[in-house]
């Protein structure tokens, strides 16, 4: 179902292949990066957009090659520029749908700053994560998102610096969009992108990617088959957050913190459990949620925030049409007889 | 005024010191704006403490209005001052260097008290310790004069006193013969919002006048005639105005948005400010995080098809050298306005110097060339910066516009120009569904097209990575890095082919040829001026195209015994000519104190290089 908003829309149905470009994919086989490519490319036709209307902009690294494999228009820009370069596409052009392949070099290290900023202007283009928690293409050192502690070619006695939580800087930046996905789940990927799509602001879905040559693995205590279910908690607004194989624990408020019940045990029932509501406005529970880790607690996936604000695009657009309006000065030419002139006969 | 002796002076320069309270800023511009309106030619220059609140009365408090008024053409704001206006012994004492031997001084004297001379680091009184014997010194109750006119009229006493600035600036208008109907006309105008500030000032500058008339305070009258300036209508502008309205002027010619992406900083933020106040024509102005998401923002948009700026001084062009060597890669037009400060480092933010051309030549990784112009005039910026978007657009490639603190900050007389009459710009936007389209396929000018995101049928990526000749897509062929290396350097000195003759001032042949750039044209003018004056054989070439360089710069070259090279580095163009136009030999004259030329030590510098022929 094509999404309602003033980007304008195709007029034939659009398929995979529409968005599928004649490059070859240059990832390493077994890369988590292929599942997020194809997922993309599934769920670009079904926003209904013209085909010409997605911009692709990336940074630097494994990810950033995105743009050259989706047949969009493209931009890869320079390391963890992909937000600010991307902020002027937007800004300029407020028609496109804007989406920004970026890793956790790119946009938690070097572009750290034009990350935080992006979010909290709230402009409305989409950022895909992909934290693999590694430096891939520069061959594997630690990266701001690597667990304290894990051995690299940089930190061969293990990481003495702790990473950042990722929801959590987009919310502590006002973000007004996150969600999180792994490589895994490749229709839990496609779905979350189209929510990103529909939200208005800036949407930053971080995907917990595996780099298969540097950083193998680094995801299995999320992602690994035999524990998958327990580790994962799906969340989707208005329903109760339960987990597990059989269905049978739950996240609960005690004492002020988040704990996994199980059901039917110590008297727990379903209705002790969280309702997840990603439209609430104030951050708290989210933050959270956002916050849980296996073991303890299960990770949150899905969409953990989304919340209506104004977004920068928007208001800027609104006071050029004001000011169009309002303003006595309508050309160049009135500008330069503006002021304190004279003439000289 | 009847019987008062004229004096007719083909141009005054007037400068108005004090604290930084005290209002200096508001009464050079209305001097200056009454003399422009009455006819003069005009240059200005304001002096402000680098620090926004200095200690009171004391030396780096001082601040100050210089304003040189003329009935011959001025290519300056002056060097040395024929009016001084003090109004504490600071200002006095940081400001007598500038004085002509011969000029007139006019102080407030109530203040020269021993407290505020102290403070400002005299031993003894300047006014009645013979010190200031040679000048002609006025020194005038101008604080007695203000406190009888606001009591009774004003609550607020100290607030009253303010107003001390506009009983002085009657003073200068009864000096210059200046009746009260314009400057009271330009008062009203200027507090339109506020009448009784309006009533308020027009009342103390008439307190001023007839203190001056009526005490025959001046024995003379200085006059400076109309100057003779081709028809038309003018008005005053800074350079960083100029500089943002040619950028507004060439988005409109070409039917391209508009986008400025940019970070506040000294001297360059009154663009970033001049063009947010725009909106009304469309401007979208995007400050940034930070000097890299300024340029990388202006990089996004000009993808998308907006002309696209970002504005900064030295450190900035630094911070953003990376980025431009993404549009050069990517072949995107953007326009880099860089208001030159004395560095390096973050140096003396509000001093000019000349000193970033080697960064803007060559301060990026591999081999990456762009345009370079440079702006030689406060009035001239519009037109550079016109010229920058257009040459910038035409040719698909970053140009970098070098201004300076002292254009930026200065301001001169401007005559209007008709959108109609400014050259033609017609960027290579690519059609829809073009068949033959290709990211660099070429015209005959080496110029790529402009395919702009949301066009039907010329979907593409482009990208920091090298790519294939016109093909676009991503390799590291050796042969092709050749071939695209050789193409970017080939498109951008291409535009030499575009860009008018360089001129000469004085004889296309002679002794000297005196060469400069940039913002040191006036000076350098008027140094040559004299030295034709004076009988010498020499000729001045001013450059504001310096990559490409004009045609016919060789030409030039080959007709004088000796070239010398003027600049405020440590030679930077003068390295640059020797190694585009090595058959030549090139003496040069560098400056680096974060201050302008000065007509004399110029012209010091010619002699001792004729004697040598
Ligand atoms: S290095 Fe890692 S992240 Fe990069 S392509 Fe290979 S597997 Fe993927």
């Amino acid at each position: 179902m094509a999404i309602e908003n003033s980007i304008e829309k195709a007029k034939e149905e659009l398929v995979k292949q529409d968005f599928v470009s004649d490059q070859m994919v240059k990832w390493c086989p077994g890369c988590g990066a292929h599942a997020i490519l194809s997922s993309v490319a599934k769920v670009f036709p079904k926003m209904g957009y013209k085909k010409e209307n997605f911009c692709m902009v990336s940074g630097i690294g494994c990810s950033s090659r995105f743009p050259y494999y989706v047949n969009t228009y493209g931009f890869h820009g320079i390391h963890g520029r992909a937000n600010a370069i991307a902020s002027g596409v937007k800004v300029t052009n407020p028609g496109l749908s804007v989406w920004i392949a970026t890793g956790d070099g790119d946009s938690m290290a070097i572009g750290g700053n034009h990350f935080i900023h992006i979010v909290r202007r709230n402009i409305d283009v989409n950022i895909m994560l992909f934290n693999n928690q590694i430096y891939g293409l520069t061959k594997g050192q630690y990266s701001p998102t690597t667990p304290m502690g894990y051995k690299t070619k940089t930190s061969p006695q293990g990481t003495v610096e702790p990473p950042f939580n990722t929801a959590n800087l987009v919310m502590g930046s006002r973000g007004t969009f996150f969600a999180r996905v792994v490589d895994t789940r490749p229709s839990l990927m496609s779905e979350v992108m189209y929510e990103a799509a529909k939200h208005d602001g800036t949407s930053v879905v971080e995907i917990l990617q595996n780099c298969i040559i540097f950083a193998d693995k680094t995801h299995d205590s999320i992602t690994a088959k035999d524990i998958k279910d327990e580790h994962q908690l799906l969340l989707k607004h208005g329903e109760p957050m339960i987990f597990g194989k059989n269905m049978d624990k739950g996240i609960a408020l005690i004492n002020g913190f988040l704990e996994v019940i199980h059901l039917g045990k110590d008297g727990y029932t379903e209705k002790d459990v969280l309702v997840h509501d990603q439209y609430r406005y104030n951050p708290g529970l989210q933050r959270m949620l956002a916050r849980m880790y296996p073991p303890e607690r299960p990770i949150a996936l899905g969409v953990i925030r989304s919340v209506k604000s104004p977004t920068y695009d928007d208001m800027v657009e609104e006071q050029i049409a004001y000011a169009k309006e309002h303003e006595p000065i309508k050309c160049v030419d009135d500008l330069l007889q503006s002021g304190d002139t004279w003439e000289i006969k | 005024m009847t019987n008062k002796k004229v004096i007719e002076l083909e141009d005054a320069v007037v400068k108005f010191v004090g604290d930084s309270g005290d209002g200096m800023q508001l009464i050079g511009t209305l001097f200056s704006d009454t003399a422009a309106l009455r006819g003069n030619d005009l240059a200005t220059f304001p002096d402000y403490p680098a620090e926004i609140r200095a200690p009171h009365n004391t030396i780096p408090g001082v601040s100050g209005f210089q304003s040189h008024i003329g009935k011959r053409r001025v290519h300056t704001p002056g060097d040395k001052v024929h009016v001084l206006i003090a109004m504490n012994p600071a200002s006095l004492k940081a400001n007598l260097k500038w004085c002509r031997p011969d000029a007139t001084i006019i102080v407030d004297s109530d203040i020269f008290d021993e407290k505020g001379c102290t403070k400002a680091g005299y031993t003894t009184n300047p006014l009645t310790d013979g010190s200031l014997k040679a000048y002609k010194l006025y020194s005038l109750p101008i604080s007695t004069l203000t406190r009888e006119y606001i009591e009774g009229k004003i609550g607020d006493l100290k607030a009253g006193m303010r107003s001390k600035n506009m009983v002085m600036l009657g003073v200068v208008y009864n000096l210059f013969g200046i009746d009260l109907k314009v400057p009271e006309h330009l008062v009203d105008k200027k507090f339109a919002n506020k009448k009784t500030v309006a009533e308020l000032n027009k009342g103390a500058q008439k307190v001023g006048y007839d203190y001056a008339e009526n005490n025959n305070v001046f024995e003379e009258v200085l006059h400076v005639g109309p100057a003779e300036l081709e028809k038309g209508t003018y008005k005053n502008v800074t350079g960083n105005v100029a500089t943002a309205w040619g950028l507004l002027a060439a988005a409109e010619k070409s039917g391209r948005p508009f986008f400025l992406g940019s970070y506040p900083i000294t001297p360059a933020t009154e663009i970033l400010m001049e063009l947010a106040v725009h909106k009304s024509l469309g401007a979208k102005v995007f400050q940034a995080e930070d000097e890299i998401a300024g340029i990388c923002s202006a990089i996004g948009a000009s993808f998308t098809g907006a002309m696209a700026c970002t504005t900064t001084s030295g450190p900035g062009l630094s911070l953003k050298s990376e980025a431009i060597g993404l549009a050069v890669m990517t072949e995107l037009p953007l326009v880099i306005v860089n208001v030159q400060r004395a560095g390096p480092s973050t140096g003396m933010p509000t001093k000019s110097e000349q000193s970033d051309l080697y960064q803007a030549l060559y301060g990026r990784n591999g081999e990456c060339p762009v345009m370079v112009i440079a702006a030689s005039t406060p009035a001239n910026c519009f037109y550079y910066a016109y010229m920058a978007a257009k040459y910038s657009m035409e040719h698909m490639t970053p140009v970098i516009l070098l201004t300076d603190g002292y254009l930026g900050f200065g301001a001169q007389i401007f005559k209007i120009p008709k959108m109609a009459d400014m050259p033609e710009i017609n960027p290579p936007i690519a059609e829809p569904n073009d068949p033959d389209f290709k990211p660099y396929i070429r015209d005959k000018n080496l110029v790529r097209k402009w395919a702009i995101p949301g066009t039907e049928g010329l979907r593409h990526r482009v990208g920091g990575l090298e790519k294939m000749d016109v093909e676009g897509i991503v390799t590291t062929d050796p042969q092709n890095h050749q071939r695209m290396s050789e193409l970017r350097e080939e498109k951008v000195k291409k535009i030499g082919d575009f860009i008018p003759e360089q001129d000469v001032y004085g004889e296309d042949s002679g002794d000297l040829l005196v060469v400069s750039w940039g913002g040191t044209e006036g000076a350098i003018r008027s140094s040559v001026k004299r030295m034709i004056a004076d009988g010498h054989k020499v000729s001045h070439a001013h450059f504001n195209y310096i990559m490409p360089l004009p045609k016919n710069t060789t030409d030039i070259f080959s007709k004088f015994k000796r070239i010398v090279v003027c600049e405020l580095n440590m030679g930077q163009f003068v390295n640059y000519l020797r190694a585009s136009l090595p058959q030549f030999t090139y003496q040069q004259y560098n400056k680096i104190q974060g201050l302008p030329f000065l007509v004399a030590e110029l012209k010091e510098k010619y002699n001792q290089i004729l004697e040598e022929i």
